[in-house]
């Protein structure tokens, strides 16, 4: 046994393999190298003629080359192997960028996703998201805000009332009622918003419709001042609209809070009215049984049509309520 | 409320220096909102000159009547202008641009050949001037208001800034110029004159009787001052700078005495009204109308009273509707000399309800509805007299009072309050000079504050802490968050709703909030009956076509569908989540406590059980095809599954169990509508529109609806989950034949109720209903799993067949052998 044949068997066993195109080629080849013919198997077969001590060392010598023939074999089967596949694959390739996605769009409603913002926002701080009903008793949207009958502040509403009239039955013409509610029902502190739906009787136009939709919020608690309503509206403006968002307070006049101001952003170059409030009026605290001598509160109230409006630009009501899909799909589900 | 700047002046010394939109800025940071600054006068140019009419020659061969008008401006020869409007006459006064002049509106004015004349100029109304809103004809004046060939834009005092303001209802004493200029001078710190202070030492002698004043009712009026003068001459008029001012507040000139009324109301604030005292029997009177008559104010409206309005009658009859608007038969006229001047402090909330009763809100009501300083009856009462008599031959006959000025008590105010709800440092020294400025006497001492006259609104505390705030100036006041309370999150109702919007909106509906109105015809042809019909009705709707509350989702819903299609949409899903107004409790004469402490638990009760269940609903519906068609294929249609799959989902999504069972229920199909029922309650309606109602608005064909009623669902239980089993599950197919009018769901249950605790799983996969004779097949795979063992073979066999006799016993169903 000549350990330079197996050499050189190996090294042609190699050079066939790595030569070999596709899988028939190496399967040749491979009958070539490690077939019953091939010189290493002939070899092998040799052995059993040898003497005991010449066919230890001669089976060692054959043994190995056997197994770096097989070594060899394996590389080259697997290369082929890949290389078939990435072919196959090839074929299967298709147009990714067709269109794909024939489900309708579905969306949240602005004026939802905007409730929803406000919500977590306020939720975040503590308060609680109160409701109320819609249609709504006089006393809790009018008179228990200070609000009394032959009032001009009852004008400044253009309220829409139940029959019978003699009911005082009204669609509430402000979220408040849901505020009395909660002073009515629970002890403070009270830190509570609450976003819903409003009526009042004005045209539906560019800017204004006979139904729409406030966020209210209010704080009840010990040594509540003025100087936290404008702490909490700074932080809810920029919540809103943006760190810059500068606010303003301008004195005016609700008959359930007093002092009483109108709150102005700054927002996009210009002054905007953005909502009213102030500190609740002592009157409207000791009509919900609440110790005016230990607790005081602030209230605020804002659009929120007004604030999609201004803070989407969107520049006409009636896309906000006439429900045309391809309005309230812009919007997804306000991620 | 408008506010002329050459007005304000008189009361306000305002430095040149300060601009426009300084005393702008200024009243906005008080409270004050300007809306608007009037630039008047901008935008025209003269020469404009008054002229007086030398001749009229009437050209007559036009369509319109021409006249070609020979001038006096003041210059040498004639001047000679074309104009076609035709209320003046030869030796009148008027005004006229001449050539080079500039009106409004970029109107150059320039000699030119019209009509077959050479027109030199333009003779002017007061709207092309930018004066108002009067285009009845050309501004007329007689000879000696103003003068010949003199500047008419200085004559007219036409250039000025005009403030618009709006005033809260709360000061009502800034409907006057006193009020604004007060506010003015308080806001910028500059020097103001109360023009009352000249009018308190002014007295009248009385030369003979006057006419008598009486209140009936004290609580209607708290005084009255009625002041008769004579010898007027009616042929007196208005000084132009009367007339001016009155027309920049825009109001109209109208004769001398209603025009020093409405003057002294401006500047004051307290409204007057003139009676011809020729037309009055006897005295005047402050009293209820008493009963139902017929009533002519002066606008010529007929109108009926009622017994609770308040008149100022004389001995006979009515005169005038207090504090709202005077009657036409003691209506000052061309021949009045002798006149009655009324100028009273009514009841705020009297004049509130003349006013609301009669529709009829006048500068007058407008202003004592908002309460009227009670001192000023006496005070603008002289000013007329003053007024009139200076500029006509009137004479003060007598005054008569009745009654007395009542004000409103003082306040002892704590000053450390101010600070504790502003969050500011205010010392005592500053809350006693702001207080000063706006007109409150303050003992330091006590702290004792006495608000003045004109502002009834200051009763407590909190009213003055919010005066110191706004004129120390809302910025001050620092920005701090409150204390944080502890921790809060949204309730499980809102979360479900929540959770189910974003579902919907995920799985392709998109959200639509619609207006909760509703109308007869649509309740009815959608086919609610009863109950579900039945619904509140707004007494005074934005319109009659939908003056009810609505009393379901879906119809809104269809109606949001056919203006989608109507502008081009053809397949898509829609839903809404609100309430519905089912009128299911009658409703109760209101209650109505007192406010100012807490009303007792039992009326407290009462009110919230006056108030009406109102039902949170969700409720979609689908149209068309439920996706769109494309290079994929076909799709296929929304069907009745869909509904149903959609409402079951939302009962999922909520963790609750249901039952289902086939409903005749509107607005669907009535065979083809299911009904979700938890806990004995349906809850839920899904299915196929019916028919009539898709015809009617045009919706694709078999467009399908769903409802649930979210507020009718009980709260999730808590999960407990079973152990999750590892042992090897047995899967068994049976195949039933059962009449077709048996439903799937009681097959399910009995093969379920028979098969025992170890089914896992049970699945329809094949309907087949062609077998005939009223029959359908149903196929199931039940699967088994034990949580300890392997089943062996025997077991599922014996549970297999004891779901099927189960199902047999149940429901009729026989086993299918082929």
């Amino acid at each position: 046994m000549n350990p330079a044949d197996i050499k050189r068997w190996i090294a042609a066993a190699e050079t066939a393999f790595a030569s070999a195109k596709d899988l028939d080629e190496l399967k040749a080849a491979r009958l070539a190298h490690l077939g019953d013919k091939a010189d290493i198997s002939l070899a092998n077969r040799a052995l059993g003629s040898m003497a005991a001590d010449e066919k230890a060392s001669a089976g060692k010598i054959i043994g190995e080359g056997k197994a770096a023939i097989t070594a060899a074999l394996q590389v080259a089967t697997a290369k082929l192997e890949a290389e078939r596949d990435a072919k196959v694959l090839l074929e299967e390739i298709v147009d990714i960028t067709l269109p794909v996605n024939r489900s309708h769009r579905g969306g949240l409603h602005p004026i939802s996703i905007i409730k929803n913002e406000i919500s977590d926002f306020f939720i975040e701080q503590g308060y609680s998201v109160e409701e109320g009903p819609e249609l709504e008793s006089g006393w809790l949207n009018f008179d228990a805000l200070n609000i009394p009958a032959d009032h001009p502040a009852r004008t400044m509403q253009d309220t829409f009332y139940i029959e019978p009239v003699g009911s005082g039955m009204v669609l509430r013409t402000q979220t408040s009622p849901v505020q009395i509610r909660s002073m009515l029902q629970h002890e403070p502190p009270i830190y509570m918003i609450c976003p819903g739906r409003t009526f009042r009787a004005d045209e539906l136009d560019a800017t204004h419709s006979p139904v729409f939709h406030q966020v209210e919020g209010l704080v009840v608690d010990k040594g509540i001042t003025m100087a936290h309503l404008k702490g909490t509206l700074d932080n809810f403006a920029q919540a809103m609209f943006g760190p810059d968002v500068t606010t303003r307070l301008r004195p005016s006049f609700f008959p359930f809070t007093e002092p009483s101001a109108e709150v102005d952003i700054f927002f996009n170059g210009r002054w905007i009215e953005w909502g009213g409030c102030g500190m609740v009026n002592p009157i409207v605290l000791q009509t919900c049984g609440i110790d005016t001598e230990i607790y005081s509160g602030f209230a605020f109230g804002m659009g929120l049509e007004r604030t999609l409006m201004v803070r989407h630009n969107v520049t006409d009501m009636h896309d906000i309520v006439e429900g045309d899909l391809r309005f309230t799909r812009q919007f997804g589900v306000g991620l | 409320m408008r506010a002329p700047l050459s007005w304000l002046r008189e009361f306000v010394e305002i430095p040149t220096n300060i601009t426009a939109e300084e005393i702008s800025d200024g009243l906005i940071r008080v409270g004050f909102e300007v809306e608007e600054i009037i630039e008047a006068g901008a935008g025209l140019t003269g020469p404009l000159k008054f002229a007086k009419v030398l001749s009229i020659e009437e050209i007559t061969e036009f369509k319109k009547p021409i006249r070609y008008v020979g001038l006096d401006c003041g210059e040498k020869e004639t001047r000679y202008v074309i104009c076609g409007a035709t209320n003046f006459a030869v030796g009148d006064l008027v005004v006229a641009a001449l050539p080079g002049a500039v009106l409004p509106g970029d109107f150059h004015i320039a000699a030119r050949e019209t009509y077959g004349k050479t027109s030199n100029g333009m003779i002017c109304s007061s709207r092309e001037l930018g004066l108002g809103d009067d285009h009845s004809g050309i501004m007329v004046f007689a000879e000696g208001d103003v003068e010949i060939g003199a500047d008419a834009i200085a004559g007219l005092e036409i250039n000025d800034t005009i403030f618009d303001i709006a005033v809260n209802p709360d000061r009502g004493y800034a409907l006057s110029i006193r009020g604004v200029a007060r506010e003015v001078a308080g806001s910028l710190n500059l020097k103001y004159s109360d023009p009352v202070d000249a009018l308190r030492k002014i007295t009248f002698s009385d030369t003979g009787k006057g006419v008598t004043a009486k209140i009936e009712d004290p609580k209607t009026a708290s005084v009255f001052y009625l002041r008769t003068l004579s010898n007027f001459d009616p042929s007196a008029k208005t000084p132009m700078w009367m007339r001016r001012r009155i027309e920049k507040m825009g109001m109209r000139s109208i004769s001398l005495v209603v025009d020093v009324t409405n003057y002294v109301m401006l500047e004051l604030g307290q409204p007057l009204h003139a009676f011809d005292k020729a037309k009055i029997s006897g005295g005047l009177t402050i009293k209820r109308a008493g009963k139902g008559q017929s009533f002519t104010t002066l606008d010529g409206q007929v109108r009926q009273l009622d017994p609770d309005d308040l008149m100022v009658c004389d001995d006979k009859q009515p005169l005038a509707l207090a504090g709202t608007m005077g009657g036409q038969s003691s209506e000052i006229s061309e021949s009045t000399t002798d006149i009655a001047l009324e100028a009273v402090r009514f009841d705020p909330v009297c004049v509130a309800r003349n006013s609301r009763r009669h529709k009829l809100s006048s500068e007058a009501s407008r202003r004592l509805e908002r309460s009227v300083d009670p001192s000023l009856a006496e005070f603008a009462s002289a000013r007329f007299v003053q007024l009139l008599t200076a500029h006509s031959s009137a004479v003060h006959v007598a005054t008569v009072v009745a009654g007395e000025p009542k004000y409103a008590p003082v306040i002892k105010l704590d000053p450390a309050f101010i600070p504790k709800l502003l969050g500011l440092e205010v010392s005592k020294d500053e809350i006693a000079r702001v207080l000063r400025v706006i007109g409150c006497d303050v003992d330091e001492k006590s702290f004792t504050v006495d608000p003045p006259a004109w502002r009834s609104d200051l009763l407590t505390q909190t009213d003055l802490a919010e005066e110191v705030a706004r004129m120390i100036g809302y910025d001050k006041i620092p920005s701090i968050l409150p204390p944080r309370p502890k921790h809060a999150s949204l309730t499980p109702t809102q979360k479900r709703r929540r959770a189910i919007a974003a579902m919907l909106a995920a799985r392709g509906l998109a959200e639509v909030q619609t207006f909760p109105f509703t109308n007869q015809e649509t309740i009815d042809q959608m086919g609610f009956v009863g109950d579900r019909a039945a619904t509140y009705r707004i007494a005074n709707p934005m319109s009659e076509e939908s003056p009810l509350m609505r009393v379901h989702l879906v119809p809104g819903l269809i109606e949001v569908a056919a203006r989608n299609i109507s502008r081009g949409a053809k397949d898509f899903a829609i839903f809404e989540m609100g309430s519905i107004f089912r009128s299911s409790q009658k409703l109760t004469p209101a209650v109505s406590p007192e406010i100012g402490s807490r009303p007792d638990a039992k009326i407290i009760a009462a009110i919230y059980a006056s108030v009406p269940p109102q039902a949170f609903h969700v409720a979609g519906l689908l149209v068309g095809k439920t996706e769109s068609e494309d290079w994929q294929g076909k799709a296929r249609s929304y069907n009745w599954q869909d509904a149903i799959a959609y409402a079951q989902d939302i009962l999922q999504l909520c963790n609750l169990q249901w039952t289902i069972k086939r409903s005749d229920f509107a607005p669907w199909h009535p065979g083809r509508c299911a009904e979700l029922i938890v806990d004995g309650k349906a809850v839920a309606h899904a299915g196929e529109i019916h028919p009539r109602i898709i015809a009617k608005y045009g919706l694709p064909e078999r467009s399908v609806a769903f409802a649930v009623g979210l507020s009718a669902l009980p709260d999730s239980d808590i999960v407990r989950p079973l152990r999750v089993g590892t042992m090897p599950a047995a899967v068994q197919d049976v195949a039933l034949i059962v009449d077709s009018s048996v439903s799937a769901q009681d097959v399910e249950s009995a093969l379920r109720a028979g098969a025992g605790e170890l089914l896992e799983s049970i699945t329809l996969f094949d309907r087949y209903d062609k077998i005939g004779d009223g029959k359908i097949s149903l196929a199931f795979t039940l699967t088994f799993r034990a949580s300890d063992r392997t089943l062996t073979g025997a077991e599922v066999s014996a549970m297999r067949e004891a779901a099927v006799v189960a199902a047999a016993k149940a429901t009729g169903a026989v086993l299918r052998t082929n």
